[in-house]
């Protein structure tokens, strides 16, 4: 049980360690790193809470592929001068109000006693994650999993013709 | 120690979704703005896992991979516009770009 609550501190301090890393770095590249570490931290959170399945999807499509786009583009473009210039535009602290603001309403909301419905046992027949979430997706959420294909087309599509130089 | 309840989840998502809107309210650098909304939509998708574990229901989880879709979607448009608009303007900052502004 106390291995359980260290990994939750230990992930959600990655999480969170990488997450203002990546927002209050100059660099991208580190910004980029920062976040890679911030998505492992969450990847970390979805094992523990035995969700095997997007714990691999976690690692396999962001770590692997959205960070490498995201390097590939800071590589493309030239962000050496963005380092040099001003990081944070000048309405930051309006920003930074208004979030305090709805930072401090979410935290009363949870210091009262959270009125969940009591937490459901857990199954007993003895399916794994993957078999659950397959049965799922493939016949009730059917209709969202193939409109999702054809957004992820749509998507690859769209941004080679708008990355290309000339249409 | 206290056992890892639900509420725990949620304070962390939201955090998580608080650091990610500072981030896209007050960076710069349209890179790092992009960032910060894949730091938005994971907060979302802990939330969504925490209460797929309360239930014991995997509908949450059949939501956070819709999630996922969404995220992959919106980074590759967001930096197809992103090089596009650098090769035009010749710049990534985000308040530089200022052709609709009245």
């Amino acid at each position: 049980m106390w291995l359980d609550t260290a990994f939750f501190y230990f992930f959600a301090l990655l999480t969170l360690g990488g997450g203002i890393f990546t927002v209050t770095r100059k660099s991208a590249v580190h910004s980029a790193i920062s976040l890679i570490v911030s998505l492992i931290g969450v990847a970390g959170l979805f094992l523990l809470q035995k969700a095997e399945f997007l714990f691999a999807v976690q690692i396999v499509l962001y770590v692997g592929g959205i960070m490498v786009l995201f390097l590939f583009v800071i590589m493309l473009v030239n962000l050496d001068e963005a380092a040099r210039v001003r990081q944070f535009n000048k309405q930051w602290w309006v920003a930074l109000a208004c979030v305090l603001v709805v930072g401090a309403e979410i935290g009363l909301f949870l210091n009262k006693p959270l009125r969940l419905p009591a937490a459901a046992l857990p199954p007993t027949d003895n399916l794994g994650n993957v078999e659950r979430v397959a049965d799922l997706l493939f016949s009730q959420y059917l209709l969202p999993f193939e409109i999702a294909s054809i957004l992820l087309l749509a998507a690859v599509v769209g941004s080679v013709v708008m990355a290309k130089k000339r249409v | 120690m206290h056992p890892i309840t639900t509420t725990h989840y949620l304070i962390l998502s939201a955090a998580l979704l608080g650091i990610g809107t500072v981030g896209v309210l007050t960076r710069r650098n349209i890179v790092i703005i992009l960032m910060s909304i894949e730091l938005i939509l994971n907060a979302v998708n802990i939330n969504l896992v925490a209460f797929s574990r309360h239930y014991q229901h995997v509908t949450g989880q059949v939501f956070a991979i819709f999630v996922i879709t969404v995220a992959v979607a919106e980074a590759a448009v967001g930096l197809g516009i992103l090089i596009a608009l650098f090769r035009n303007k010749e710049t990534v900052q985000a308040d530089e770009i200022e052709l609709l502004k009245w």
